[in-house]
């Protein structure tokens, strides 16, 4: 079990370290001049060769990945081109919008599709279990951002239920902020939702032919502290792996749907960074989201001790 | 999940009795047909023309002459729907024939050779699934600017490790048959025993996993052209047409409701069709239901 943990940290670690080399080349070989860029075109040549040996551009290429890397590790990210203002504070202030949205809409598609996954799972082949997995299956096909514009046709333009768009702040008050948040919360839940019921209906449906939920049924559990209790629990695995993928998709798919409801996140920023050829926030918003993303695997991995006993008492 | 179709049941004529008795391979195959026909079609023929600007049309309610009604610069919404669906179809196929052409080869050859090629080979993949395909595609329109190629070359990237661990764990589950190990004794070496003994032998579940990629592919594309990173205007897109249509949901709400019925459609339909060739072509997940 521990070798299982450390190897997977250390592939996550390499990983991580593949994935930043990856970023800074292709930073490396796009056109532009961060230092022209940052004094305008006005600026003499001998200007922008200061500049640029006080950035450290002439360096050589290695030392400056290294200090770049070296500072990310300190989140220290550099200096915005076009804000002027380090990148991490320009991060800071967007991050809280992104994260509460990814987590609220990976709770929302979890509370949903585990419920309809265990009810569609203990009612194969009936009509409920028909109608669940068509609804399901029409939900994979459905766009999140499409579905979010339906929801602000319905109720923001027509029932005037929450703001269409844009996010007043935590500072305008908890419930505020969050019923800006509901409507892009829901449009990236549903989608993920669909293909989580489905996972986890095929999997409890793999567990329920064991012979171990026949023993627990035939001394007398009853059947629904069998389905919740002993099936539900060895069925995670596969739920998990999802999860974890599907954390991947949603923090791209905030990107989208922060556009939709005009929010100012992670992802309305990278879109900003990137009409301004503002190219540190790029690479520093696309290597937090790849480190994310390696991060929440390895988490889902080491989930994996906690939920299966089996791989617990491999030690 | 081990397939094969080297079974004695498993003849044309008894995968075809049950290709027609399978009801979402059926619905899916139909709507796919109708899909490519009407992006065929809008080669030869629009209902209107979608390059004519028509500013007195304009963000018209559906009626017998725009059946979707029109844009905000008076194109009929039909047509453009109707070109759209090339753009949608050559994007996710092209981003296919990439994952498959490139994710085949090294999944069929690292299972083949195992050991530390194997390893690189999968961690590589790793790597490559850190990058959700919007961030690569970000990248990539960072360096050559947005376009339906860079949305194309995007979302093929992301396919690759996806077809590479498919044709893996195909292979893996083959390679300890009898008859490679017959064909190996012959003297066959390992490029010849893929070619000709492993690749047929996971065709139908890569085929399976591309119909499921063909699927996300579309998905990929309409949100690439929605946030402008896809195809670019005047070409219509069906992401680029639901973007047009956000700001006008109030007066033009067909606008949106329109294109995005086409994504869904289109969508569900390769998805039921993936669903039902795993049925039929998969006796494992046959078994299952």
């Amino acid at each position: 079990m521990t070798a299982f943990l450390v190897k997977r940290l250390i592939i996550a670690a390499l990983t991580l370290v593949l994935a930043s080399m990856v970023v800074f080349a292709v930073m490396e070989v796009l056109p532009g001049d961060a230092a022209r860029l940052m004094l305008g075109l006005n600026a003499s040549a001998d200007q922008v060769e200061v500049l640029r040996n006080q950035m450290g551009l002439n360096a050589p290429l290695v030392l400056r990945y290294l200090h770049w890397a070296g500072g990310l590790l300190s989140l220290d990210f550099g200096r915005s081109y076009t804000y002027s203002v380090p990148v991490i504070d320009l991060v800071r202030e967007r991050v809280v919008v992104s994260l509460p949205l990814a987590l609220i809409a990976l709770a929302l598609s979890t509370v949903i599709a585990i419920p309809v996954g265990v009810f569609s799972a203990s009612r194969q082949g009936r009509t409920g279990d028909t109608l669940a997995m068509g609804a399901a299956q029409l939900g994979v096909a459905v766009p999140n951002f499409w579905f979010a514009l339906m929801l602000i046709y319905l109720f923001a333009v027509w029932l005037r239920l929450v703001p269409a768009g844009g996010f007043p702040g935590w500072g305008a008050g908890i419930w505020t902020a969050l019923k800006s948040l509901i409507l892009p919360a829901v449009a990236l839940a549903l989608p993920q939702a669909a293909i989580l019921g489905r996972v986890a209906r095929s999997a409890l449906i793999e567990v329920l032919n064991e012979d171990y939920i026949r023993t627990a049924r035939a001394k007398g559990l009853p059947y629904r502290a069998v389905l919740w209790r002993h099936a539900l629990r060895n069925a995670m695995i596969p739920v998990l792996t999802i999860l974890g993928l599907q954390f991947a998709f949603l923090l791209a798919g905030t990107i989208i749907i922060e556009n939709v409801f005009y929010l100012p996140g992670l992802g309305r920023l990278i879109f900003q960074a990137i009409t301004q050829r503002d190219l540190i926030v790029v690479e520093s918003i696309v290597m937090l989201l790849v480190a994310a993303v390696i991060l929440i695997n390895l988490l889902v991995d080491f989930s994996y001790a906690i939920v299966d006993p089996r791989l617990r008492a491999r030690q | 999940m081990t397939m094969r179709i080297d079974l004695p049941e498993e003849t044309i004529a008894g995968v075809l009795a049950k290709a027609f008795g399978n009801r979402s391979f059926l619905i899916g195959l139909a709507i796919t047909l109708l899909i490519v026909a009407v992006a065929l079609i809008s080669f030869f023929w629009t209902p209107y023309d979608v390059t004519r600007l028509v500013i007195a049309d304009k963000t018209q309610a559906p009626s017998w002459a725009h059946w979707f009604g029109t844009d905000h610069f008076g194109r009929d919404i039909l047509s453009m729907i109707m070109v759209g669906a090339r753009n949608s179809i050559a994007v996710a196929l092209v981003a296919v024939g990439i994952g498959m052409g490139i994710g085949v080869p090294l999944g069929a050859f690292a299972a083949a050779r195992g050991g530390i090629v194997d390893e690189a080979l999968m961690r590589v993949n790793d790597l490559v699934f850190a990058f959700p395909a919007l961030l690569s595609a970000i990248m990539i329109t960072a360096i050559f600017g947005p376009g339906a190629v860079n949305a194309i070359i995007a979302i093929g990237i992301f396919n690759i490790p996806v077809f590479a661990r498919v044709a893996r764990a195909g292979a893996l589950a083959i390679w300890p048959r009898e008859f490679i190990l017959a064909a190996r004794a012959a003297g066959k070496g390992m490029t010849r025993i893929t070619v000709e003994h492993i690749l047929p032998n996971i065709a139908t579940l890569l085929l399976v996993q591309g119909t499921i990629q063909f699927a996300l592919g579309i998905l990929a594309e309409a949100g690439l052209s929605y946030v402008g990173l896809g195809a670019q205007p005047p070409m219509p897109s069906w992401g680029r047409m639901l973007f047009d249509a956000q700001t006008r949901m109030v007066i033009a709400p067909w606008m949106a409701i329109f294109p995005g019925m086409a994504i869904v459609i289109t969508v569900l339909g390769l998805n039921l069709l993936g669903d039902g060739l795993a049925d039929i072509l998969d006796p494992k997940s046959r078994r299952r239901r």
